[in-house]
């Protein structure tokens, strides 16, 4: 009893002498920042409008023509150079013959065969089956479901494309991450090399893979294929290796014990006891992959993709609906099998072992039946070409149409006036005080807030981003583009945070909204302009919105776990002293959330900028309109790879900064 | 306390000290730090205490010159508290952890010096090991974790799974071969990590805390599992506890480890009636003393005044099982050993005995 009583009694003493401590710190570091803002506004006062570094739309520096020589250069000697002649062009060449083989056999027609190797029926039969053997009978109704759907969309070719690349990227992918992870699992050295590597990979938006891929794989299914390699891989690489350190040192030491030798305790103990961690990895790899794939459409990848972007391009909702919804569909499939895959050993080992006997003749049977549906869609066309005109999707489109032509004849009046209320209360005000400004004063500012939040290190860094943005010569566009980034990020952290707290408070709103989320954070970020492209129009807002909605799910899940990780007994404490609910939320759990809080303004950050810039697209201007012109036009292909640099730089200032001041909250 | 009520059961037990020990160490160290391998050779910093090696080199000594031999067929107890080095001394003996400096003599050859693949060898077929956190295979059913040994050392399925039964139901886990780790209780488990032990038919057991993490009613119904197992299969084992009443309970001789070094080593009768220093003093002074002593320790030689017709005790005989007859007797109880008289013992003594533990308390 008496340990019992000592113990709170310990913290207690423990706190107070600790808390004066920051709090005089907290109090004096928030004055500099305000003094901070204070002197950048004076000196904006005087000095707006002066050495902006403004670049007009059409207007190139040096560097980007020196990268349009370049890119002339190695087009011209692609098939000279050796580099290229042994090197990329073999890489290419493999990932090329990956594709259409894959293609051919699931989506494209081939030879002499006006449809490809295996039709509809077949594909959906592939799929009910696979579903059911590795997850269970549900998941098979949902992939044949789900397949079907995409059929009666008039999407199946377009479908099937995608996901022969999205199959091809994950193949390779899987290839080199789960050597890759174990081997980073068994090694430190490994995984001290591997890991910056793979935080940079991950923090950088999905866009900017494909700009120089496609100076050195051109544009098409092979670049595409490689650029959604390179951003699936590091989800496998990463779980994998954390898996292999997980699994528990007792019984790593217990299979030594029994003179285990290092292979047998790869084989027998480590891999089997982090297998179903791994299956997780590949669920994230697969949706990396189907989110790179569709957005690789921008380096003219075929597939679901190509329809979206065709469709945004000429602000047709309807047809972007339809495919965008083909693309959600086809990622709950990918996703809910793959789950299902996860958890299917524990699952079956908790239910009777009854049908267990009867499992492998029910797979025998089930591979036949689907062994026959194929050899059917290989040979009659029925089965191969998907029946109907597709009028579903036409009648999709179609309601789509009529919903935002409603939209936008009814709620035009409200929709208007709030992008209006924030572009003018908020983002203008914003952009003005970024763009006009002089260059030095916004980089002397975010160098002097970076020193202040992070400490030295992220200044230096936020002070070599700031004067390579500067060199990328797209200054002007750059704090355009921060200022969507900012604006839209400040209002994922007041969605964050009164979310976040609602369900790390109440188990209920929890169990209610997390599914939401997770299917939200499933979706390709495409997906997420169609419905505001239909609200609020062609414009910078859209682009906001779609980024908020995009990136506040990830930041309410973290803030969520970061108020339920606040110990129990500390709320109680608190409640004892006879806090109410707001005191409890501002004073206890908030503080104590406080390193959840900056890692969710660091994710929020990463996804909003991402998607800021896919917000290019449809109207938003700056660095994701340069890239997207960059890709289709050729006398813009230097500045739009300028435009990639500016953004990947833009993340690093901002991950670097968000993390160091994480790191800073969490000491 | 309950389980302290309960009398060392084989006190006393033959212990031929003239065969040769199954396991012998001498002047073990391990140091964990940079250039560990120069502090057990510096006769200076030898001397300095944890902290201040430490302070002086970055260097934590986790087992200081550890020496000790365990005669074949001894339940031999390392007890000590959270980190005084007997779980890293443990492990220092299959090195598991490799040690720093000093000589582990198993059957005649210095396991220090085998290669990976005899050491490998020796873990297959010569030790075994029950972890205090099981370690089993949560993806293996009960037989297959208790094969695991048997199929790292390349026996046959059919041969293993046959093996694995019979010990399955040694420990008494018959009806659960086919369940999993994580639908077993926690002593359960620890049977499964038993049995998987036992499977190789090793010629040592080391157990590292096994218990710790048990309730206690389980926990006695384990110490007694392991007594019965001894008696039927007569292995040696090192038990390794912070436990003192289990090492009492347990243990025909135990070493008590402080800081990495050893302080006291001997029967627990040893330890309670002449410990070694205030340490060893401290930790036995709540230990029922009736229990474990026998009347060895509490006789006085017979003087004049002494009547000496009265019964006669062997000097093990526990003084908890002696007091009935030495109360009940009118005269002196003699003290007799291969019929000398070795002392005599009172109602006195025993008093002084069971009173005084019931002062103490």
């Amino acid at each position: 009893m008496t340990v019992a009583v000592e113990k709170p009694e310990k913290t207690g003493i423990a706190e107070p002498p600790a808390a004066p401590v920051k709090e005089t710190r907290r109090i004096s570091r928030s004055m500099v920042i305000g003094a901070i803002l204070v002197v950048w506004l004076v000196l904006f006062a005087v000095l707006r409008g002066k050495q902006t570094l403004t670049l007009a739309a059409a207007d190139l520096t040096d560097l980007h023509r020196w990268i349009n020589d370049l890119n002339d250069s190695i087009g011209a000697n692609r098939n000279s150079n050796p580099l290229f002649l042994y090197f990329f062009n073999e890489i290419r060449l493999v990932i090329d013959s990956l594709v259409t083989f894959v293609q051919e056999l699931i989506s494209q027609p081939t030879g002499d065969r006006p449809v490809p190797q295996i039709g509809w029926l077949g594909i959906v039969g592939i799929a009910g089956y696979v579903s059911w053997a590795v997850g269970n009978w549900r998941v098979a109704l949902l992939a044949v479901a789900g397949f079907t759907f995409l059929g009666l969309q008039g999407l199946w070719q377009e479908s099937m494309d995608t996901l022969a690349l999205t199959l091809s990227a994950v193949l390779v992918a899987l290839l080199f991450a789960i050597p890759l992870g174990v081997w980073a699992g068994l090694s430190d050295r490994v995984n001290r090399i591997i890991t910056p590597l793979l935080d940079f990979m991950q923090t950088m938006p999905t866009f900017v893979y494909l700009a120089p891929l496609t100076l050195f794989f051109l544009i098409g299914g092979a670049s595409a294929t490689i650029a959604t390699v390179i951003y699936a891989a590091p989800p496998t690489i990463r779980i994998t290796a954390h898996a292999i350190r997980n699994v528990s040192k007792t019984t790593v030491e217990a299979a030594d014990s029994l003179g285990a030798t290092r292979r047998q305790s790869l084989l027998k103990v480590l891999l089997p006891m982090s297998k179903r961690t791994v299956v997780m990895g590949v669920n994230q790899t697969i949706m990396a992959a189907l989110a790179m794939v569709t957005i690789a459409a921008l380096i003219d990848a075929p597939g679901l993709g190509k329809t979206v972007v065709q469709a945004l391009q000429s602000l047709d909702v309807g047809t972007a609906f339809n495919a965008g919804l083909a693309i959600v569909v086809m990622a709950i499939v990918l996703d809910r099998v793959t789950t299902a895959a996860s958890t299917r050993e524990e699952a079956a080992r908790n239910s009777k072992n009854r049908f267990l006997a009867w499992r492998r003749p029910l797979l025998g049977a089930g591979a036949a039946i689907a062994a026959v549906l194929v050899y059917l869609s290989h040979t009659y066309l029925w089965a191969a070409e998907f029946p109907g005109e597709g009028s579903t999707g036409s009648a999709i489109a179609r309601g789509a149409d009529t919903v935002t032509t409603w939209a936008q004849d009814n709620l035009s009046g409200l929709t208007n006036a709030f992008r209006d209320a924030i572009t003018n209360g908020l983002l203008n005000p914003f952009q003005t005080l970024l763009t006009d400004s002089p260059w030095w004063l916004v980089g002397a500012v975010l160098i002097a807030l970076a020193v202040v939040l992070g400490g030295w290190r992220a200044g230096i860094t936020t002070a070599v981003c700031v004067g390579l943005l500067v060199g990328t010569g797209l200054w002007s566009d750059g704090m355009t583009t921060l200022a969507s980034t900012l604006v839209a990020t400040v209002l994922v952290m007041v969605l964050g945070i009164v979310f976040g707290v609602w369900m790390g408070r109440s188990t209920l709103v929890d169990r209610l909204i997390r599914p939401t989320l997770d299917a939200a954070q499933v979706m390709p970020p495409f997906v997420y302009l169609v419905p505001f492209l239909a609200l609020f129009g062609a414009t910078r807002f859209t682009a906001i919105v779609a980024a908020i909605v995009y990136g506040a799910p990830v930041a309410m899940k973290i803030i969520a776990d970061g108020i339920r990780a606040v110990p129990e007994t500390t709320v109680e404490a608190a409640t004892s002293a006879g806090c109410n609910t707001w005191q409890i939320i501002t004073k206890v759990q908030l503080p104590m959330a406080r390193s959840a809080l900056t890692l969710a303004t660091n994710q929020g950050l990463i996804y909003v900028l991402s998607m800021v810039v896919v917000g290019g697209l449809v109207g938003a201007g700056a660095l994701g309109y340069d890239v997207v012109a960059g890709f289709s036009q050729g006398q813009l292909y230097g500045k739009g790879l300028a435009a990639g640099l500016a953004i990947v730089l833009l993340g690093v200032m901002f991950d670097r900064i968000t993390q160091a001041a994480a790191r800073r909250a969490g000491a | 306390m309950t389980t302290q009520t309960e009398v060392p059961q084989r006190r006393g037990t033959p212990q031929d000290s003239g065969s040769t020990p199954v396991i012998s160490v001498r002047g073990l160290w391990k140091v964990f730090g940079p250039k560990a391998e120069l502090v057990p050779e510096s006769e200076e910093l030898c001397g300095l205490t944890r902290r201040e090696l430490m302070d002086r080199t970055g260097c934590t000594a986790a087992v200081r010159d550890v020496h000790f031999d365990v005669s074949p067929g001894e339940v031999f107890v390392v007890m000590g508290l959270s980190g005084s080095g007997k779980s890293t001394l443990v492990r220092c003996l299959t090195r598991l952890i490799e040690p720093t400096a000093g000589e582990i003599v198993f059957e005649g050859e210095d396991i220090r010096e085998a290669d990976a693949a005899r050491l490998r060898d020796l873990r297959r077929r010569k030790f075994s090991m029950v972890f205090q956190h099981f370690g089993l295979l949560p993806h293996r059913r009960v037989v297959d974790n208790v094969a695991f040994g048997l199929e790292i050392r390349g026996m046959g399925r059919a041969e293993r799974v046959k093996r694995a039964q019979e010990v399955v139901e040694l420990v008494g886990l018959e009806g659960y071969e086919n369940s999993y780790p994580d639908q077993l209780s926690g002593g359960m488990q620890q049977r499964v990590g038993l049995a998987r032990a036992l499977a190789g038919d090793p010629d040592v057991l080391f157990f590292d805390e096994p218990f710790s993490a048990l309730d206690p009613l389980i926990r006695r119904d384990m110490q007694n599992e392991v007594i019965r197992l001894h008696h039927e299969v007569g292995k040696t084992m090192v038990f390794i506890t912070h436990d003192l009443s289990e090492a009492l309970k347990l243990g025909d001789r135990i070493l008590i480890m402080r800081d990495g070094k050893m302080v006291q080593c001997g029967t627990g009768d040893e330890l309670v009636g002449a410990p070694a220093d205030d340490y060893v003093r401290e930790f036995v002074k709540d230990v029922p003393r009736g229990d474990v002593l026998t009347l060895r320790w509490i006789m006085r030689p017979a003087e004049d005044g002494d009547e000496l017709d009265g019964p006669e005790l062997g000097p093990d005989v526990v003084v908890k099982e002696a007091t009935r007859a030495v109360l009940a007797a009118d005269k002196p109880v003699k003290v007799v050993e291969n019929g000398k008289l070795l002392g005599i013992v009172g109602d006195d003594e025993i008093l002084a005995v069971v009173a005084g533990r019931e002062g103490g308390a």
